[in-house]
């Protein structure tokens, strides 16, 4: 492995990183409202990629612009989800049960992808997305860029709005004691479904990113799931900093296997990194907060 | 009233032990007795040995109606929602594959003598599989299952052993065909009956109520001497067996094996679909789902022949069960079936109604 591989691996991480950390922000933060592992999460990405792709293609409308309709509409999707099932599973199983719920999310979106698009793979296009800018040695695609950009500028937003509004004060507020927000006039369920409408629509930002670096069909969502897990469950689940710190870490370490090994085994640091986690430290390595381990 | 919550009637007072619940009830074995009848009749109704095409969903049932009574061994008495189970089922479909053709095991009747190793060597892994992920509770040991599974699937695509995505070939028993598919069906049959035999004497033993002191409350459980990692490790191996099993005889009925079929998904989802759908922790619940589901599934590819639609339907049916009926079809008729009996009066329903109808899911 050559020196300059190592690197470009290395840089290569830290772009896709972002893309991946704005992939698993939504996951982060539903589990940390709801306690809801939403296994649709993969699935919710592709939805997003192929809104994206469905503007782009029949009305020409631009992929960065388009996340203008394509946000709220899946924002809109996360807040029925909420409001339609999240909040009807019991508080005792909830988690576990909610696996269940999300995994059937997911096999119903990839139904109606399948429905609507075929298995076919496809791929967003844009002039930047074959473009690139040259740095020393190197080539760095330009939606790779804009991608970075797009996370830290979304992942910023969160921060934001989740610690700098009184939404989010809200919301933090009903997420250490449900029962206290309720008495101080907190509408918990309001905010949860807002919460978790958040959630899904920055996914919808993180799938057009996707959908314009990878080609997909209605089943990548399986691929993608095991991935976003890992990043979330080593970033801490419910920490958006730990998962965008998480995301650059793991997608660095999965490149470098890639360059230094074969790019087939570098899945298998993702695994690893979930097992290893969950078995050694359940809260994560960045998250602090206590494992809610029952 | 003996398991451990028993023992502390005080903290939950609606509780009826789960081992009261069907049919392990008066008129149970009976029920057990015509139902075996009937599928050992089927093959030679109208329409069954006949049909190629009722035989070959017949085979699916029975796999099923096996793999999850064995995942229910472990998720139904111990509580911990296991959705790695296809691990097994693909390791024993390639440890089928793999002996017929490093052994070059005659196709036909001999192969069927495999199907053991399958079991044992699936049983074999679920041992350290079972000590990394029982380190974790609940939804956590969810998602390390979930994680295992994806590693053995990369593993299956990768390795060289295993044949990359094309996977490996087995050789087709030499039977013409509605024989082909009744005699898998009756091979799957004794795999049936054998697991449910396993986890009724599971239920009956002081091991199975450890398994479910555990899932009723671990650390109460713990507290009085249950020794859990041990218990929940035992019954993890256990229900890898015939899940093994189920694999291999699959592997020689589809005359193969590859990663995405060995390694399926929609296998974990499935084996939790109907286990929830009949009522997990039950005896009967398990074989209920897997009969409505799979057959209902097999119908449903053959009529629609799509995907798409087909993957909708599935999904907002897991849904719909998941919430109107949490607690599965078998727990909720005999729940009704009590309180019928406790408004007729009568001893029996006395006591039934007296601890009243179980609060707790599961």
């Amino acid at each position: 492995m050559s020196f300059d591989a190592l690197v470009e691996a290395i840089i290569d991480g830290v772009l896709t990183g972002g893309v991946y950390a704005l992939m698993a922000a939504g996951l982060s933060l539903i589990f940390g409202v709801m306690d809801i592992i939403n296994i649709a999460q993969g699935a919710m990405v592709v939805l997003g990629a192929y809104l994206s792709y469905v503007l782009s293609v029949h009305l020409g409308i631009d992929l960065f612009l388009g996340l203008l309709i394509t946000v709220p509409a899946m924002l809109l999707l996360g807040m029925f989800l909420e409001w339609g099932f999240m909040r009807r599973l019991r508080e005792g199983d909830r988690t576990s049960m909610s696996i269940l719920v999300t995994y059937a999310f997911a096999i119903i979106i990839e139904g109606f992808l399948t429905l609507s698009f075929g298995t076919d793979y496809d791929q967003l296009s844009a002039p930047y997305i074959n473009s690139s800018v040259h740095i020393l040695n190197f080539y760095l695609p330009d939606i790779y860029i804009f991608g970075f950009a797009l996370a830290a500028v979304v992942m910023a937003g969160l921060y934001v709005i989740f610690f700098r509004t009184k939404f989010g004060r809200g919301l933090r507020a009903s997420l250490q004691n449900r029962t206290a927000a309720d008495l101080i006039g907190i509408n918990v369920n309001r905010t949860r479904m807002l919460a978790v409408g958040i959630g899904v629509g920055v996914t919808a930002a993180g799938g057009m990113v996707y959908g314009a670096t990878n080609a997909f069909n209605p089943g990548s969502g399986y691929d993608l799931i095991s991935r976003l897990l890992a990043i979330v469950i080593l970033g801490g689940m419910g920490s958006i900093g730990g998962a965008m710190a998480s995301a650059v870490f793991l997608l660095v370490a999965a490149d470098i296997v890639a360059v230094a090994w074969e790019p087939t085994w570098s899945i298998l640091v993702f695994y690893a990194a979930i097992i290893l986690v969950l078995s050694f430290r359940p809260q994560g390595l960045f998250g602090a907060r206590a494992a809610r381990a029952q | 009233m003996s398991s451990a919550a028993g023992t502390d009637p005080a903290a939950e007072p609606g509780r009826t032990p789960a081992v009261t619940v069907l049919p392990t009830q008066r008129g149970g074995w009976l029920v057990a007795i015509v139902a075996l009848a009937v599928a050992i009749l089927f093959p030679f109704v109208e329409g069954g040995a006949g049909d190629e095409g009722t035989m070959s969903i017949a085979f699916f049932v029975v796999i099923y109606m096996a793999a999850v009574s064995a995942w229910n061994i472990f998720t139904g008495y111990s509580g911990y929602l296991a959705l790695g189970h296809a691990v097994f089922f693909g390791t024993g479909a390639y440890t089928l594959a793999l002996a017929v053709k490093d052994w070059n095991v005659p196709a036909g009747w001999t192969t069927m003598w495999l199907l053991p190793l399958c079991g044992v060597v699936a049983g074999a892994l679920a041992i350290p599989l079972g000590l990394v992920a029982l380190r974790t509770r609940r939804h956590v040991f969810v998602v390390v299952t979930i994680a295992f599974f994806f590693i053995f699937q990369t593993l299956a695509t990768n390795l060289s052993f295993t044949g990359g995505t094309a996977g490996i070939q087995v050789v087709s028993p030499p039977w013409t065909y509605p024989v082909y598919n009744v005699n898998f069906y009756y091979v799957g049959l004794v795999v049936v009956v054998a697991t449910l035999a396993l986890s009724w004497s599971v239920r009956r033993s002081r091991f199975g109520l450890q398994l479910m002191a555990i899932r009723d409350d671990e650390d109460r459980a713990r507290g009085m001497g249950v020794k859990t990692t041990r218990v929940k490790l035992a019954a993890f191996v256990i229900s890898a067996v015939p899940v093994g099993i189920a694999g291999g005889l699959f592997a020689n009925f589809q005359n193969g094996v590859y990663p995405q079929g060995a390694f399926d998904p929609l296998f974990d989802l499935a084996l939790a679909l109907m286990g929830f759908i009949g009522g997990i922790g039950t005896l009967s619940g398990p074989l209920l789902g897997a009969l409505v589901l799979e057959s209902l599934q097999q119908k449903f590819t053959q009529i629609f022949s799509n995907d798409g639609l087909y993957l909708i339907i599935y999904g907002a049916l897991f849904l719909a069960v998941l919430l109107l009926l949490p607690r599965g079809i078998v727990p909720s008729v005999a729940e009704q079936i009590r309180s019928w009996r406790a408004r007729r009066g009568g001893r029996t329903a006395e006591a039934a109604a007296g601890s009243g109808l179980p609060k707790v899911a599961r």
